[in-house]
């Protein structure tokens, strides 16, 4: 079988990808291979599934109509073998092979799970990054359930949030001294931890497990956790194999030029498996946030397609909650420091050779996005009144012209 | 596609807008029962400082942002043009709020998003705040 697009993964990049193509393209077929059984859903959402905050119709990140009005040929727990690049084909689990003219690899992220001794003594252990993962660990909880949790960063947390109130107490430990690390500075990280414990998430930092013996982990500091379920969160690492064995370039997750080509060529690459050139640190990093994923989806898919399109402004970000406490960043935090804390609001603007290159925000986030928009666009600080705006955010810091470009045309 | 343009020159920073989008959007039939000793959430917002005042709301952006970035798929776009959001999806993370360059992604009284949709998703069926701004400087038309 022959399909002119291929996509491989079925994540938020596979939809960028399926609305790029089509911006182009009307009608050349397109076939969407995901390993999971599941139409395309919003894995950010798998935490507040088990909070009761989404149902698994909500979550389906397109409608499912999406995929016949769009003429894609979905395969469903269908796994991708390999991808010779040579006849341009990819082997499936099943045996059979399809070839492509143009082909995506969207394949995400794996958990990356340290070889932790005596790991295969626990039996109830869980990852948290599929809709799998939460249905599973929400089957192995009960109100009595004592959860350790192995890894305070994004994943760890908001598995600790999602099942909060189900089970009987939440441990929580990360060999960092501080939650958030990826994210956060210290400074700021205290304040979540603050908001964590007061809803009795037990918190063990800069600590982690030397070694499991069944339902106890012993810490390398000597103390040891009881627990009945385990989630490993640790982190995770791109998903590379497919491209790296095919003979594709591959550094801290697959190297993509602007247009998302892989150095195979035909073989285009977006989302979690990539690496994106952060243009506030002026260096490729892995940025696994669903907004990168989808804008180099459509920028592949636009290219795939042979239209011109270019995602070069990757800027990494994140905007969650705990407990109802916000957190908004951006960019890197380097720099000189201008520092705001107001009731209830920590604000971090972090500013380098005369522009925004980062913040971070712990409480009111109103209108981040124009904070945002300087580091993206670059913008010199001088050609704005950024003391106006440190406080708090408005389009009034622009000049009157450049304000009626934004709200007196279309943008 | 027709939308809300703003013109500086003649806001008089009155707010009649803002309230105005509350009513419009309250699902009320009396402004007073919907608005009185109420906190307000309208969709657009009135910005002043030294003289100068205007109203923001969002810009239904050729290429929006909000849409690509919202991790509930909660944001769409369809071939009106219009950027609509399904608040029973929205599970108000607040992506939207982080990437809008022009801060009109506003949140309602559950935290969650809250955005323009033009007064054609209630029963106004014609932007309200446009309607009764008493100096035009909310206008409802086509541009380029």
């Amino acid at each position: 079988m022959i399909s002119k697009y291929v996509i491989i993964g079925g994540g938020v990049a596979s939809t960028g990808c399926i609305e790029g193509i089509r911006k182009v393209d009307p009608s050349g077929g397109i076939t969407l291979i995901t390993a999971e059984p599941y139409l395309t859903y919003c894995r950010p959402l798998i935490s507040y599934l088990l909070e009761g905050k989404t149902t698994l119709e909500k979550m389906l990140y397109r409608p499912e109509s999406f995929y016949e009005k769009n003429g894609v040929r979905v395969m469903l727990a269908t796994k991708s073998e390999r991808i010779d690049p040579e006849r341009k084909t990819v082997m499936l689990s099943d045996g059979t092979s399809i070839g492509y003219e143009k082909l995506l690899c969207a394949t995400g992220s794996v958990p990356f799970v340290p070889p932790f001794e005596g790991l295969d003594t626990v039996k109830s252990k869980f990852s948290f990054l599929t809709l799998d993962d939460a249905l599973e660990l929400e089957r192995a909880i009960t109100p009595e359930s004592r959860v350790f949790i192995v890894g305070a960063g994004l994943i760890g947390l908001k598995c600790a949030e999602g099942i909060h109130g189900r089970v009987g107490s939440i441990t929580v430990c990360d060999l960092a001294p501080q939650v958030l690390a990826s994210i956060l500075d210290s400074d700021s990280a205290n304040i979540v931890e603050e908001t964590l414990q007061s809803h009795g998430i037990n918190l063990i930092l800069g600590d982690t497990v030397a070694k499991f013996e069944e339902n106890v982990a012993i810490l390398q500091s000597g103390a040891s956790v009881e627990f009945d379920v385990l989630v490993l969160a640790v982190g995770v690492r791109p998903n590379v194999a497919l491209v790296r064995d095919a003979g594709g370039k591959i550094g801290r997750g697959i190297i993509v030029d602007d247009t998302m080509l892989t150095s195979l060529p035909d073989v285009y690459a977006a989302g979690d498996c990539t690496e994106s050139f952060d243009i506030t640190s002026s260096s490729s990093r892995v940025l696994a946030i669903l907004p990168n994923a989808y804008m180099q989806g459509e920028c592949a898919g636009i290219n795939m397609a042979e239209g011109y399109s270019s995602y070069a402004n990757a800027v990494p970000m994140n905007s969650v909650g705990f407990f109802g406490l916000h957190i908004a960043t951006a960019g890197t935090y380097t720099g000189e420091l201008h520092e705001i804390r107001t009731l209830g609001c920590l604000k971090k603007l972090y500013v380098n050779e005369g522009r925004l290159v980062g913040f971070i925000i712990i409480g009111d986030t109103t209108r981040a996005g124009i904070y945002t928009s300087l580091i993206r666009n670059k913008t010199p600080l001088d050609e704005i009144d950024f003391e106006l705006i440190k406080n708090y955010p408005s389009l009034m810091a622009f000049s009157g012209n450049s304000r009626l470009k934004m709200l007196g045309g279309v943008v | 596609m027709k939308r809300v343009y703003v013109n500086e020159k003649w806001c008089l920073g009155c707010r009649l807008c803002e309230y105005n989008c509350a009513f419009a959007n309250s699902g009320e039939k009396d402004m007073v029962k919907a608005l009185k000793g109420k906190k307000i959430y309208p969709r657009i917002r009135v910005d002043e400082h030294d003289g100068i005042t205007f109203a923001v709301s969002c810009r239904h952006c050729e290429d929006p942002i909000c849409v690509k970035s919202c991790i509930a798929g909660a944001l769409s776009k369809e071939g009106d043009g219009m950027v609509k959001l399904d608040r029973t999806k929205c599970v108000g993370c607040l992506t939207c709020v982080l990437v809008c360059p022009y801060g009109a992604v506003v949140q309602d009284e559950r935290g969650a998003a809250l955005k323009c949709e033009l007064c054609l998703t209630n029963t106004a069926g014609y932007p309200a705040c446009v309607k009764g701004c008493p100096n035009a400087a909310i206008v409802y038309e086509e541009r380029d």
